[in-house]
């Protein structure tokens, strides 16, 4: 049997099982959060910052996705302060890589575009860095396009935790960091890549995608993800 | 290895060293030695062979001495006396007057009534740059591992743990989280491992602490890991090393084998049930590893990244084990406290900062070098007296405390005392004890950039805030060095400072904004005479040159990592 903790969220009493996270409870209960670097199935990370929450007596923001709901627990997942700090983390992606909407493919199925809608932004007020970044064309179906990533690394978890072949992982440091296939190799060449193509299921934005594709295709992923995270599931 | 054994160790060394007429001592740390000091022990060794005594005293290169700014420092026992800026032509006149005639060469001689060492009360440096740190032997004979001896054979872990809350040891790596509740929480952990670990990852501009201590007495950081094993039930420690002190990697890995050797690590230690055994693990360079959850990662051969708290180490650590993970200095507190009891180092120190902090002394003042003072001394003591004052004619600015995650104090604050909460109060951070001092060529706008710089190249790059926000602060930073800031930038530069600081995941993120928070509190007009005027006080920052302040084009993917 499982334990359960009472909380409150948003001001609505909830109860939630004693391993939850503040994350999944309330969005069981249809309290949204935003999130990026989150993925049901894959493990949590905590790295895009978008799912802080305030907690009563606690000083600090805490992450929703890693935080596990306490008794008597009362979360705020929205305030000024939280909308406020939400914009300019989606800012600073914004100003950080090369987001072109109109000639991506994920233009119209982007949770990086979502999100940005969503928090009523308008403009970046920081500047653009333009960083110079490279297109991985080199496999022979799929293209990773770093101007578009977010270093969220979904990508690396699924290639690590689903389909156990670890070709993906992130190099560099800070806002040098990029996505790295085996040890540095182009993709094409990377002996470890099983080509299953999970990586661009999970991609938030359009870093991740198969040739051919363009911006006008409608086709998302939702229900990809879900197929991803019932094998997840089954496979627990 | 039995209690007997080891003080039989001790005494037959001390009885060997009583049959030298005297000692030559020179400080190996790193300083010294880049200003000559192997040069200078050949130097001695030969005078000693040309005055016909060479067997009769003994030369020997010890840890850092403290007073690095006055390098090469030499002492002579008995009587302590000290030399500071030997030349090897200085050899034969010090040996011949001083260790043969008795009577002390004048020019050189550090005054016996000095400030530097009179207001300083050695705790965990009190056996550096005086014991041999190659020889275990010599640490035995100065009471080493006879803490660890007592604590294995006469002590339950549950005491052990006692001692060290009631002496209200804290993190010495700049937190300040109380030792012996982080103890106790790992040891009532259930799991079957455990582990401890030493953070030796030490990155902060300017501060050589731990660095010192590997390498002039590593055996006292090993006992005192051995010793939290002991009492939280752990079998394995790590100590992680920064793989930029080489020296301290091998002063380690040679304390570790001869430790081993000894057995003094390694099965059934003093023949207890108590096994514990060290290995070394060296950083490749990343600030970061010293947050101790990315330190953790590295340990474990991952990518070093911090991961969200909690879990803390202590419920889940290395391999998700309980761990302790605790500083250098902390380590190296332990057996003093073990010897000499909690009621004695709780004598040392403040009301809620027990105890003495190790420091190195940096920047514009006289006497630079590593210090130890009790918690309370005001920072106004550091640095006019043990520092001796500004160096040169400059006039004292600020100092600077906690290295790229501290602040700027300014001198309105100086008679604060040197504890956790004082410096947090005044804006700025312990740290894991970096200290340097700025007179008035120094400019706070470009201090401040320094730090953030160093923060956007030392950002792991996980979370969004840090690795993104420390990008755009500095270039604010350096767009108001080079007088191209606008009112709109200032407003920016602080929406993001406080920003990065509520949002990012780890120590290094939350942290990164306070030296140009700080900057900001208290020399505010400093940076409004920078972008309105275009004037800098200090004359450091350029307003006139074009091509300054453009920064490199940004760049990642393989261009950038070829």
């Amino acid at each position: 049997m499982h334990e359960i903790r009472t909380l409150s969220i948003d001001g609505q009493m909830i109860s939630a099982s004693a391993d939850a996270t503040i994350l999944e409870a309330a969005r069981e209960h249809g309290i949204s959060i935003p999130t990026l670097c989150h993925l049901d199935g894959l493990s949590d990370v905590g790295a895009c910052r978008l799912c802080l929450v305030e907690i009563e007596g606690q000083n600090r923001l805490q992450p929703a996705c890693v935080t596990r709901v306490e008794e008597h627990m009362v979360v705020r997942t929205t305030s000024a302060r939280l909308k406020k700090y939400r914009r300019m983390l989606l800012e600073l992606l914004f100003s950080e890589g090369n987001h072109v909407c109109a000639v991506c493919v994920a233009n119209r199925n982007c949770e990086l575009q979502n999100l940005a809608a969503d928090a009523g932004m308008d403009h970046v007020r920081f500047d653009y860095l333009h960083p110079a970044c490279t297109t991985d064309a080199t496999h022979d179906r799929f293209v990773l396009d770093h101007n578009r990533c977010i270093l969220c690394a979904r990508c690396v978890r699924v290639c690590d935790e689903i389909e156990a072949a670890s070709t993906l992982a992130v190099a560099g440091r800070g806002s040098q960091s990029w996505i790295v296939s085996d040890l540095q190799d182009s993709w094409g060449d990377a002996r470890s890549c099983t080509s299953c193509g999970k990586c661009l299921l999970v991609c938030p934005t359009g870093s991740l995608f198969e040739k051919g594709h363009t911006s006008t295709d409608p086709e998302r992923k939702e229900d990809f993800l879900r197929y991803i995270v019932n094998a997840n599931r089954r496979k627990g | 290895m039995t209690i007997e054994e080891l003080y039989r160790i001790g005494a037959l060394y001390r009885d060997q060293l009583a049959t030298f007429r005297a000692q030559i001592q020179l400080c190996g740390s790193g300083t010294c030695r880049s200003a000559g000091a192997e040069e200078l022990q050949r130097a001695f060794e030969t005078a000693c062979e040309e005055a016909g005594v060479r067997a009769e005293i003994r030369v020997v290169m010890t840890g850092c001495m403290g007073l690095c700014g006055s390098g090469p420092l030499v002492r002579i026992e008995p009587g302590d006396t000290m030399y500071v800026h030997v030349s090897p032509q200085d050899a034969p006149r010090i040996v011949r007057d001083h260790v043969l005639e008795n009577s002390p060469v004048t020019e050189q001689r550090l005054p016996d009534d000095n400030t530097f060492y009179g207001r300083q009360t050695p705790v965990v440096l009190e056996h550096m740059g005086r014991i041999d740190p190659e020889s275990i032997e010599d640490y035995i004979a100065h009471g080493g591992y006879e803490a660890l001896a007592k604590a294995v054979t006469y002590q339950t872990p549950e005491s052990i743990i006692l001692e060290i809350r009631h002496a209200g040891l804290r993190g010495r790596g700049g937190g300040g989280y109380a030792t012996g509740l982080k103890w106790d929480i790992v040891r009532r952990g259930s799991a079957e491992q455990k582990y401890v670990v030493c953070n030796a990852d030490e990155g902060d501009p300017g501060a050589f602490m731990d660095r010192a201590m590997l390498e002039g007495n590593p055996h006292s950081i090993l006992e005192g890991m051995a010793i939290a094993g002991y009492a939280v039930g752990a079998t394995q420690g790590f100590v992680s090393v920064r793989g930029e002190y080489p020296l301290a990697v091998q002063r380690m890995r040679r304390a570790i084998a001869e430790a081993e050797r000894k057995q003094l690590l390694g099965n059934r230690i003093f023949d207890s049930g108590f096994s514990f055994r060290v290995d070394l693990r060296m950083g490749a360079g990343a600030f970061v590893c010293g947050e101790e959850t990315a330190l953790l990662r590295s340990i474990e051969g991952k990518r070093g990244q911090p991961a969200p708290r909690p879990p803390y180490p202590s419920h889940a650590g290395l391999w998700e084990k309980p761990t302790v993970v605790n500083n250098v200095e902390t380590f190296a507190n332990v057996a003093p406290i073990i010897r000499r009891g909690a009621r004695w180092f709780g004598e040392i120190g403040t009301a809620r900062s027990k105890g003495t902090k190790v420091f190195a002394l940096a920047g514009r003042v006289r006497n630079t070098g590593l210090i130890e003072v009790p918690m309370g001394t005001t920072l106004r003591e550091v640095i006019f007296d043990i520092g001796g004052g500004i160096s040169g004619d400059g006039t004292f600015k600020a100092v600077q405390t906690g290295g790229p995650s501290g602040g700027c104090i300014p001198e309105q604050h100086l008679d604060i005392p040197v504890d956790y909460e004082s410096l947090a109060q005044a804006g700025s951070i312990m740290g894991s004890g970096g200290i340097i001092v700025m007179d008035n060529s120094s400019c706070m706008v470009d201090i401040a950039s320094y730090f953030m710089e160093f923060c956007r190249t030392e950002s792991c790059g996980k979370c969004v805030p840090c690795r993104v926000g420390t990008v755009q602060m500095s270039r604010i930073l350096e767009r108001i060095k080079c007088g191209r800031a606008t009112e709109q930038d200032m407003e920016t530069l602080e929406e993001l400072c406080v920003m990065v600081k509520d949002t990012s995941l780890c120590g290094l993120g939350q942290a990164a904004p306070n030296p140009v928070i700080s900057a900001l509190h208290f020399f505010r007009p400093e940076f409004e005479r920078h972008y309105r005027d275009h004037v800098c006080d200090a004359g450091i920052c350029r307003f006139d040159d074009p091509e300054h302040g453009v920064e490199p084009a940004h760049e990642k993917g393989e261009g950038a990592h070829a």
